[in-house]
C-alpha cells in the first residue's frame, strides 16, 4: 500500500532540487485584460520528457514565452534549472535549447549560416567549435544536404528543422520545444521522437508541447494538461491515462446472459451492441480471469473478451471537454 | 553520434566576455553588409557623386573653367571644375540633407523591429544575446553603417573627380592654398564628421525601432521624423528650438575646410549628437528591455 502511494504521489508533485523547471502561482494578463495563463503551479521533474498538453489557446505557448524570458509574468514566479526566469537568464538559458511557436530563420541566409548567427548570439558559445557544431546539429536534423540553402527556399517542415538544429547546437541540459512535430513529414515525426528518446536517454530533460496526443503517449514519461489558462492536471502519463478508466468487451452470442453475469458481479456502464457487450473496466482488485470464468460458468459463449486500456487522448477529452471551439 | 558532436561534447566552454560581444557585433555585420537592401542603399549613395560629376562636366563644357559663385545647388559645386577634389565635398552637401539619414533611417529603423516582424528576435534572446548587448550591438552595426555609407559617397566621389577633372592644390574657404596630400586628409576628416553627424538621428531610429513590431512601420516613422525636424529647422519663427534639432549643424562640416579650422559649431554638432544619442539611447534601452517579445 506504501508502494502504491510513493507511486502515485511520486517526485513529480513534490516541489524539491530534483525539479528543473517550477512555477508558482504563474500568472500572464495581456494588456486588454486576457488571462492567458492563471495561477500555474508545473513541476517538471528531471530527466523526464514532459508533454505539455492543451487545446488551441489554452496558454502553453505564453507559459513557455515566461519560462524563456521573454515575456514578464503578471504575478508569480518562475524556477528554470533551479534558477529565477527572467533574472538569471544570462546564466540558465545557455543550457537551454529552444523552439518556440515555430521557426523563424533569416530568410536571406542559409541553413548553416542561420545556425551561425544564432550560435554567435550565445556568448557562451565557442567560436572555435562553432563550424563543427553547426555541422552535428545540422546532421542530427537531417538537413545536410540543405546545409548551403537560402532558408526562404526552405519547406516547412525544413524549417522546422532548422529550428530543432539551432536547440541542438550545444549539449543542453533542458530543451523546451513549442510544438516540434509541426510540418514534419512521417519520417521527419519518427526521427524527431527517436531524437527526443535519444537526448533523454542522455540526461536531457525535454518540455514538449503537441496536440499529437499518441504522440505524447509514445515519447513522454510525464504530462500536464492545461485548459484557458489553468492546469487541470500533471503526473505521469500512465498514471493521467489510468484515471480516465478502461472498458471492458466481451463478444458473444449470449448478449443478454452476459449482461447479466456482468451485472451480478457490480460492473456498471453496461452497453450493448449486437453481440458486443461492454462495461466500465472494474477496479484493479478484480482478477479478470475470475470474471471470464464467470461468464463461462452462466453458460455464455465467450468469443473475446478483454480489457481496451483509455488512451491518452480519451483523458484528455475527459478533462478538456468534447466542444470544438476555442475558449474566447 | 557523428565526429563533429564528439568535438563539440568535449569542448569546454569558455568564457571570455570581450568575445563574446565581438562575436555577435561580427555576425551583426556580416548579415547586414551581405543584405541586398544594404548593397543597394550604398549603391544608391555611390551613383549620387556620379550624376553630380556627369552634370557638371556636361553644364561646363569640355572643362571649360566655370566662374566662381554661378548657379545654386549645394556648396562647392562652382570649384568642381577646378578641382575634382570638391566633388567629395560637394557630394556630402549633397547627400548629407537627405540621402545619406534616409538611408541611416532606413537601417536603424528595421534594426530591432525587423528582427522582431521575422521572429528571429525571440530567437535571439533565447539563445541569449541580452538585450542590452543586443542593443548595444545594433547601435554600433548602425554607427558603422553611417561610416560605411559616408565614406562610399567619399570614395565615389573622389574616384569620379580624378577622372572628369584636374586635381591639385585645394583653396581653403578662407581663400589659402594647400597640398593634394593635406586636402586628401581634410577629405577624410570631412567624411567623419558627417558621419558623426548622424550619430544622434542612428539613436533615435534606434529608439523608434524598439517601439513596433513592424520594421516598414519603424523605418517610415524614422524617416518621418527626418523631414520634419528638416522642416522645422528652415522656419524662422522657430529660431528658439533650431539649437536642439539634430540637424541644425549637420552642415558644420564645411568649417575644416577653413584655415584654421574653426572648431565652434563642428563640437557643438558633435555635443548635440552626444545629447541626442544618450536620450534616445536610454530610452531604448528602457523600452527594449522591459518590452514582452510576444511575437
Ligand atoms: N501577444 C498577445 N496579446 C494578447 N493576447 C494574446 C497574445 N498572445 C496570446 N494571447 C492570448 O493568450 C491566450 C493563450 O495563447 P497561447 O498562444 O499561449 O495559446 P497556446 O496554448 O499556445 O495555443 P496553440 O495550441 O494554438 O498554440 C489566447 O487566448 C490568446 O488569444
Ligand atoms: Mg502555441
Amino acid at each position: 500500500m506504501t508502494d502504491t502511494a510513493a507511486a502515485t504521489t511520486g517526485p513529480e508533485t513534490e516541489p524539491g532540487p530534483g525539479a528543473v523547471i517550477e512555477t508558482r502561482g504563474l500568472t500572464k494578463r495581456y494588456r486588454g485584460g486576457q488571462t492567458a495563463v492563471d495561477g500555474l503551479d508545473l513541476t517538471v521533474p528531471s530527466g523526464s520528457v514532459f508533454g505539455f498538453l492543451g487545446p488551441n489557446g489554452s496558454g502553453k505557448t505564453t507559459t513557455i514565452r515566461m519560462l524563456m524570458g521573454l515575456i514578464a509574468p503578471t504575478t508569480g514566479t518562475a524556477h528554470v534549472l533551479g534558477s529565477p526566469m527572467p533574472a538569471a537568464a544570462r546564466t540558465v538559458l545557455p543550457q537551454v535549447g529552444t523552439l518556440i511557436e515555430g521557426p523563424a530563420p533569416y530568410g536571406f541566409l542559409t541553413g548553416r549560416d542561420n545556425l551561425a548567427r544564432f550560435d554567435s548570439a550565445d556568448p557562451t558559445s565557442d567560436p572555435r567549435t562553432r563550424r563543427a557544431r553547426v555541422a552535428g546539429a545540422l546532421d542530427r536534423v537531417g538537413l545536410s544536404a540543405a546545409a548551403g540553402k537560402k532558408a526562404k527556399a526552405y519547406s516547412l517542415g525544413m524549417k522546422q528543422r532548422l529550428g530543432l538544429a539551432a536547440a541542438l547546437l550545444q549539449p543542453r541540459r533542458l530543451l523546451v520545444l513549442d510544438e516540434p512535430t509541426n510540418g514534419l513529414d512521417p519520417q521527419g515525426m519518427r526521427e524527431i521522437r527517436a531524437l527526443v528518446r535519444e537526448l533523454a536517454a542522455e540526461g536531457t530533460t525535454v518540455f514538449l508541447s503537441s496536440h499529437l496526443l499518441d504522440e505524447i503517449e509514445q515519447v513522454c514519461t510525464h504530462a500536464a494538461v492545461m485548459a484557458r489558462g489553468r492546469l487541470l492536471v500533471q503526473g505521469p502519463v500512465a498514471a493521467l491515462a489510468a484515471g480516465a478508466r478502461g472498458r471492458l468487451t466481451v463478444t458473444t452470442p449470449d448478449p443478454a446472459a452476459a449482461a447479466g453475469v456482468l451485472t451480478a458481479h457490480g460492473a456498471t456502464g453496461l452497453v450493448t451492441e449486437g453481440d458486443r457487450v461492454s462495461a466500465d473496466a472494474p477496479p484493479g482488485e478484480v482478477e479478470l480471469a475470475d470474471l471470464n470464468a464467470a461468464l463461462v460458468r452462466g453458460g455464455v459463449r465467450v468469443r473475446a473478451f478483454g480489457v481496451e486500456r483509455a488512451s491518452l487522448e480519451d483523458a484528455f477529452v475527459a478533462l478538456t471537454g468534447e466542444g470544438f471551439d476555442v475558449a474566447g | 553520434m557523428s565526429q563533429a558532436e564528439r568535438t563539440a561534447l568535449a569542448a569546454p566552454r569558455t568564457p571570455g566576455r570581450a568575445l563574446w560581444t565581438l562575436g555577435l557585433l561580427r555576425s551583426e555585420l556580416t548579415v547586414m553588409f551581405r543584405r541586398w537592401r544594404t548593397l543597394a542603399l550604398l549603391g544608391v549613395l555611390a551613383a549620387v557623386p556620379v550624376l553630380i560629376g556627369i552634370a557638371v562636366r556636361i553644364e561646363t563644357g569640355d572643362g571649360s573653367r566655370g566662374g566662381p559663385g554661378d548657379g545654386g545647388g549645394p556648396a562647392f559645386l562652382s570649384q568642381v571644375t577646378n578641382n575634382g577634389l570638391f566633388l567629395v565635398f560637394a557630394a556630402l552637401s549633397a547627400t548629407l540633407p537627405v540621402f545619406l539619414p534616409m538611408a541611416v533611417g532606413v537601417i536603424a529603423g528595421d534594426s530591432v523591429a525587423g528582427e522582431a516582424s521575422g521572429g528571429t528576435l525571440r530567437y535571439l534572446l533565447v539563445a541569449p544575446a541580452g538585450r542590452t548587448r543586443l542593443l548595444l550591438t545594433k547601435y554600433a552595426s548602425v554607427l558603422v553603417f553611417c561610416l560605411a555609407a559616408t565614406l562610399v559617397v567619399a570614395a565615389s566621389a573622389l574616384a569620379v573627380g580624378a577622372l572628369l577633372f584636374p586635381v591639385g592644390e585645394v583653396t581653403t574657404i578662407s581663400g589659402t592654398r594647400i597640398g593634394f596630400g593635406e586636402g586628401m586628409l581634410r577629405a577624410l576628416c570631412v567624411a567623419v564628421a558627417v558621419a558623426a553627424s548622424l550619430i544622434g538621428f542612428a539613436a533615435l531610429g534606434l529608439f523608434v525601432s524598439t517601439l513596433t513590431n513592424s520594421g516598414i512601420a519603424a523605418m517610415a516613422a524614422t524617416v518621418g521624423v527626418l523631414i520634419t525636424a528638416q522642416i522645422l529647422d528652415t522656419m524662422p519663427q522657430l529660431d528658439a528650438i533650431h539649437p536642439y534639432l539634430f540637424p541644425h549643424y549637420w552642415l558644420s562640416f564645411t568649417d575644416l575646410l577653413r584655415e584654421p579650422v574653426y572648431w565652434d559649431e563642428l563640437v557643438r554638432n558633435l555635443g548635440l549628437q552626444a545629447l541626442y544619442a544618450a536620450v534616445f539611447g536610454s530610452a531604448a534601452w528602457a523600452r527594449l528591455t522591459t518590452k514582452d517579445i510576444g511575437v
